[in-house]
């Protein structure tokens, strides 16, 4: 068990990089036998998560460092650490658990959703790579594997967005977002070179000891926030989202949405533990929350006008980026004086990334279902599913208030700590942020009455399959597990994460350089 | 720093920005793809002109002298794996345009009526 827990860092990227390519293979048995594969993987995959963030937080703060094929600490008379290293700290953990959590949903809907067309093997295929790339990116101590794992994440993630080869808006919208994951993932191996040339290294526990805001570290800096904001789906370079997360099958649009959230974290990571206080943080931060708000008002905006479902959650996924880059940013302004409302708002924006997923995925999951039954996708050809879809209205339901921030479910929580924390540094913050709120509960008000509500306008609607409603349901648990005990989760897996960033950068430079 | 002056550097940032302008303003699918690909080649260039040392010999134990300059071989190790990941994306991006130019029988951007919005 000990040695197991030891090697969990490797063997999560592992075990779904060895799924990636055996699936098709596997597929060659039989489908059911291939289903039994991908659970029984992701089930050991998750299981490893769990093994990795118990064991961290065991040991309390300290992060754990795990050297492939050398030794930390150096021994004598070397300076650089020139080693390949996972390094993860509470935030990496909770953005592992976050992403087998995806995982999970993703795979048992799966089972189901692919039965009985051609290219199931591949999806698996695509999806576990997407999966061991986010594993990757969340765990890397390195910068240059971090943009190595970001280009595997932008490959697998635009397979999958232009999977369905025989829609003409899949390859188009593949075409697009891998233009832009290309050009975000050059910026930031830019910087990369940049900060090798300036400092000779790599290791992010090392660049970290040496950056001292220079010229060419403000450069660098600059690259990695575009290119990192950029692959989140940041407004002003939102684009490519609502195209690739409306395009992509329903489960690969979760993950998508999960590798926006790893690029998020990619960016948090930059700013608080690469530059921290070598930087004017009051600046960047401000930076950071005007980016955000009009990523809130432009994903709300557009989301109003949408009538093609998934576009319509997509737009929904914008603007839930925009609250966590909103509380972050509050975070990072005034990490100088280090009041308490920073590391509040800080916990509120890492909570809000396990409760988007949960209930972004829930509506994406619940999405597919509608259109596998129903056939479209427009919103006012649809009508009186609830009389055809019961579990799935429920649902549905659940997934659509918690992301409008209704009490007592999971989106409340966290937003209320957003709403709290960014009051106090300026009340116009808070402000945008309510309204936001309501007018998307406004919006999802009107596609559940479309969809939903009123006489039954199909017929012949194709039964929902098993497995999909399981995995609608898991997420659905989580939301409402998250929204009941807000306080437990906060204290066992969210404060960890927040602490690191708010604190944490000297603990994460000495695991490698010591003490 | 290296020896080799700035030139390298600022040839290798000229096809970066070239390569920026055939991403944004061209029409056509493959000339973006050449775009993308003009990026690619730019930055590898950068990392690969920073790990150049003057009379620097491979850093091979047993086989350089003791006196010379030994060049760290981490830019090089990073160009290779840079290039390896340009040659997937670039593969992917041409796939998808072949798949568009099958559905719309055009590469034009302007001509693709749904790509807006």
């Amino acid at each position: 068990m000990t040695a197991l827990a030891n090697h969990a860092p490797v063997l999560l990227i592992a075990a779904p990089l060895f799924a990636a390519f055996a699936a098709p293979l596997v597929g060659k048995l039989g489908e059911r036998v291939r289903m039994a594969f991908t659970v029984a993987i992701m089930g050991i995959t998750g299981c490893l998560a769990g093994l990795l963030a118990a064991t961290l937080y065991a040991q309390g703060a300290a992060p754990i460092v795990y050297v492939l094929g050398g030794q930390i600490p150096l021994p004598s008379g070397l300076a650089v650490p020139i080693r390949i290293m996972l390094e993860v700290d509470g935030l990496s953990a909770f953005m592992v658990l976050l992403t087998a959590l995806v995982g999970i949903a993703a795979v048992c809907y799966n089972i189901s959703y692919r039965r009985g067309r051609s290219g199931g093997a591949f999806y698996d295929s695509l999806t576990f790579l997407l999966l061991a790339g986010v594993f990757g990116l969340v765990q890397t101590g390195d910068l240059f594997n971090f943009f190595v794992f970001l280009e595997v994440t932008s490959i697998a993630a635009c397979a999958l967005i232009g999977f369905r080869t025989w829609r003409n808006r899949s390859a188009e919208a593949a075409f697009k977002v891998m233009a832009l994951y290309t050009l975000s993932g050059l910026f930031v191996l830019l910087a990369v070179g940049l900060l090798y040339g300036q400092h000779g290294g790599l290791n992010i526990a090392y660049l970290a000891s040496s950056v001292r805001g220079a010229a060419i570290d403000r450069v660098a800096l600059a690259l990695l926030l575009t290119g990192l904001a950029m692959k989140a789906g940041a407004v002003p370079m939102h684009m490519w989202a609502p195209e690739a997360y409306g395009e992509a099958p329903a489960s690969a649009a979760m993950v998508l949405v999960a590798n926006s959230q790893a690029s998020l974290y990619g960016l948090f990571r930059v700013l608080f533990t690469l530059y921290g206080m070598s930087i004017g943080t009051t600046a960047i931060g401000w930076i950071l929350i005007v980016l955000a708000l009009a990523t809130i008002v432009v994903g709300v905006t557009m989301a109003l006008i949408q009538k093609d479902i998934k576009r319509l959650i997509a737009f929904g996924a914008v603007s839930q980026i925009g609250y966590m880059l909103l509380a972050v940013g509050v975070g990072f302004a005034v990490l100088a004086t280090r009041p308490a409302f920073g590391l509040t708002a800080i916990t509120g924006g890492i909570f809000h990334m396990v409760n988007d997923i949960a209930c972004i995925g829930l509506l994406f999951l619940g999405a597919g279902v509608i259109v596998r039954a129903s056939g479209t996708r427009d919103l006012n050809a649809m009508g009186g599913l609830a009389h055809d879809l019961r579990a799935t209205t429920v649902l549905f339901a659940i997934g659509a208030f918690a992301l409008a921030g209704v009490p007592p479910l999971n989106g409340f929580a966290s937003k209320l700590l957003i709403y709290e924390s960014t009051f106090q540094l300026s009340p116009v913050l808070a402000v945008i942020a309510v309204v936001g709120s309501i007018f998307l509960l406004a919006v999802f008000l009107r596609v559940f009455q479309a969809a939903f509500l009123g006489p039954r306008l199909l017929r012949g609607v194709t039964p929902v399959p098993v497995t999909m409603t399981i995995a609608m349901a898991f997420l659905a648990a989580v939301v409402i597990g998250f929204g009941l005990f807000p306080g437990f989760f906060i204290d066992k897996i969210v404060a960890p994460a927040a602490n690191a960033l708010w604190q944490g950068q000297s603990g994460y430079i000495a695991a490698v350089m010591g003490g | 720093m290296s020896a080799v002056g700035s030139l390298p550097f600022v040839v290798s940032m000229l096809l970066v920005i070239l390569g920026l302008y055939a991403l944004l303003f061209k029409r056509n699918l493959i000339k973006m793809v050449i775009g993308v690909s003009l990026i690619e080649t730019g930055v590898n260039l950068f990392l690969v002109t920073l790990g150049y040392r003057t009379a620097g010999v491979a850093p091979i134990y047993t086989y350089a002298p003791a006196t010379t300059v030994r060049v760290l071989p981490t830019p090089q190790a990073l160009t290779l794996t840079s290039i390896v990941i340009g040659l997937a994306t670039t593969a992917l991006l041409l796939s998808f345009a072949v798949l568009i130019y099958r559905h719309y029988g055009t590469l034009d951007v302007s001509k693709i009526k749904e790509l807006r919005g």
